[in-house]
């Protein structure tokens, strides 16, 4: 920790964890609930808008710092991790992008704590390659008429805002601009929510714009800036990920280690077989190389030197290893790592999406290989 | 308007909560924190300053460490902190507690409010407010669940099992608060930011001129002479219904004289 608030900051976050999260987790994740209120109390204590400047109302504190606040998060609860790192990233494009009226008129509210916001990037026809996106921006009188439907939108349907890349201009990727949506704008609507795998309190659903106005002060950044920023967004957001992730993993190798501790077969704990214990000890070498890749790419970000690289190789490490870990959890607990009693099954199905989401985990390797070659 | 809030650095309850070799509070086994039950008193205190004008100003007696629960209260909201640390308070009773309270309330300053918790975790007695106001010569408003404060009366309501009294006291009084009168914020980055530069007072017996004699082991009037770890909890008795099971649990009931 750099400073002693931080450690502050990270000793409130374990104090709300252990109040708010910790009680209410397994309930609402076996009932698939969005925890919306949960999302308020971390807003009000400032925890949803950590990673940007104090003036323009974040809490002015390094990604070093936010990051390991979202992993304390994860090691209780990941749907509600993943939702802090999902609301950063909609910040993003206004924050680095925003004009100053801008930052006044939408930003602030963004950052207040009150409001959360939904990304809205990925359509059915265009995941990885988002260059080929089709939902339209046609401008008109006083601002711009959005026509499409956006795919796997996390929040969708709680979010206050959306902060959404469409097509502008039929130039490829450089024909993308972002706009921020107010949930309530006419037109705006909301599928029935995707039946996931895993993070079932993160509700996942098509937001489909039927011709919906936006006035032209909601263009964020450039005409046709939509795809620069997009990706910029998603290499500060891959650390959040990356980050509850390492949380995640921290989270199951918690739970092995006391169940090994416990768990006794042939007069002693299981802990005690040497197969076993050289598995926890490759679980604990997982997730403290997930947690340095994640801390080494934030300490690039935040010195302002080029992080990009780092960030994909922290995510594809982190996530990664958090599906090796919890697997391995899983089977360390045995027949009980397989039931709904215990939280490793869920742990597992959680892990499996952070793989996936924010760039496929081949799409990080294909990031690192082009700045390794220079293409 | 002017509050003091009294507050207690406590061993985190969900730690392993023991004594040392002379019977007094071991502090150093399980990290110590901020008296659940007196956020509910740094809240009340907050809420006062928030409808109105004014200043909070929370005191704790206690080791080094303590000063940690005033820290959490200025993250909270409160304006300033007073820490009475000195290393003769060691095993100070509740009454030489009070004596310390009064003593640095008093160097604090003008108030019109003196607030507490309903109890400590720790030592759960409840009865410093009571001594601190008869050491202050305060109308005592002790364990209520709502709390006004209107012109110069203070009035809240205590909640009992077969009445809820309304009680009213002028200013300045001591009011202690149960665990329904709020919901205590956490404290929010910014004010973990802004704690930085709140003042602090550090004050020892001599800063409050009490003399050593008065508190600590020696100077308390009560004493811990043993102490006993609660038995853990025996096996529940199962019932196995063959039809009677409802007869058998009445009986279990009688027997035990719960019904």
């Amino acid at each position: 920790m750099p400073t002693d608030e931080s450690a502050d900051l990270i000793e409130l976050t374990r104090e709300v964890c252990r109040r708010e999260l910790a009680p209410r987790v397994d309930a609402a994740e076996a009932a698939g609930e969005m925890p919306r209120e949960i999302f308020r109390t971390l807003g009000r204590s400032g925890l949803l808008s950590l990673p940007y400047d104090e003036e323009l109302g974040g809490g002015g504190v390094p990604y070093e710092v936010y990051l390991q606040v979202v992993e304390e998060i994860a090691s209780v609860w990941m749907s509600v991790a993943v939702g802090v790192s999902v609301h950063a990233l909609t910040c993003f494009p206004t924050v680095t992008a925003g004009t100053p009226a801008q930052q006044e008129s939408l930003l602030r509210d963004m950052l207040s704590g009150e409001l959360l916001g939904a990304y809205c990037l990925s359509e059915r026809e265009a995941g990885s390659d988002i260059a080929s996106m089709r939902t339209r921006a046609v401008e008109h009188e006083g601002g711009f008429s959005i026509r499409g439907t956006k795919a796997w939108i996390s929040h969708a349907g709680h979010a206050d805002y959306y902060t959404s890349f469409v097509r502008t201009d039929d130039l490829g990727g450089k024909g993308l601009s972002c706009f921020v949506v107010p949930a309530d704008a006419a037109g705006l609507t909301v599928a029935t929510p995707e039946r996931k795998m895993g993070l079932a309190c993160d509700p996942v659903a098509e937001v489909t714009f039927d011709d919906v106005h936006v006035d032209a002060d909601r263009l964020v950044g450039e005409r046709g800036q939509g795809m620069q920023l997009a990706l910029a967004a998603l290499d500060a957001g891959r650390l959040g990920i990356a980050a509850a992730a390492t949380g995640l993993a921290q989270a199951a190798l918690d739970l092995a280690v006391r169940y090994a501790g416990e768990r006794q077969q042939f007069g002693r704990s299981i802990g005690g077989f040497q197969g076993l214990g050289f598995m926890l000890a490759d679980m604990e070498a997982a997730v403290s190389s997930a947690r340095s890749s994640y801390l080494f790419a934030a300490r690039l970000k935040d010195a302002g030197r080029p992080f990009s690289k780092q960030a994909a190789v922290a995510k594809l490490m982190a996530t990664d290893n958090a599906m090796k870990v919890t697997t391995d959890a899983v089977q360390v607990l045995g027949g009980a790592g397989y039931t709904a009693d215990f939280p490793a099954e869920r742990f597992m199905r959680d892990a499996k999406v952070t793989q996936i989401f924010e760039g496929t985990n081949q799409i990080q390797r294909l990031v690192i290989s082009r700045h390794l070659l220079n293409h | 308007m002017n509050i003091v809030v009294c507050v207690k650095y406590v061993p985190d309850a969900q730690g392993d909560r023991t004594f040392k070799d002379d019977n007094t509070t071991d502090r150093e086994g399980v990290d110590g924190l901020l008296s659940e039950l007196d956020e509910y008193a740094v809240e009340a205190a907050l809420k006062l300053k928030e409808s109105g004008e004014g200043e909070v100003t929370v005191v704790t007696v206690g080791p080094e460490a303590a000063a940690d629960a005033v820290k959490k209260s200025l993250q909270m909201g409160a304006d300033k902190g007073v820490h009475v640390c000195d290393d003769a308070i060691h095993g100070s009773d509740a009454a030489a507690t009070s004596l310390l309270l009064a003593e640095a309330i008093k160097k604090s300053g003008e108030y019109d409010l003196v607030l507490a918790g309903l109890a400590s975790t720790d030592g759960t007695m409840s009865v410093v407010p009571a001594m601190l106001a008869e050491r202050l010569g305060l109308p005592q408003v002790t364990q209520v669940s709502t709390l006004e404060v209107e012109g110069g009366t203070v009035k809240g309501r205590r909640d009992s099992d077969v009445a809820s009294d309304t009680i009213e006291a002028s200013l300045p009084a001591l009011v202690s608060v149960t665990d329904q009168i709020n919901e205590p914020r956490y404290p929010s980055f910014k004010g973990i930011m802004a704690a930085k530069k709140k003042p602090v007072e550090t004050w020892s017996l001599a800063d409050l001129g009490v003399d050593a004699e008065r508190v600590g082991l020696a100077g308390s009037w009560t004493k811990v002479t043993s102490f006993a770890k609660r038995p853990p909890r025996e096996k529940g008795e199962i019932v196995t219904d063959e039809g009677d099971g409802g007869t058998k649990l009445a009986e279990y009931l009688a027997a035990q004289k719960f019904v």
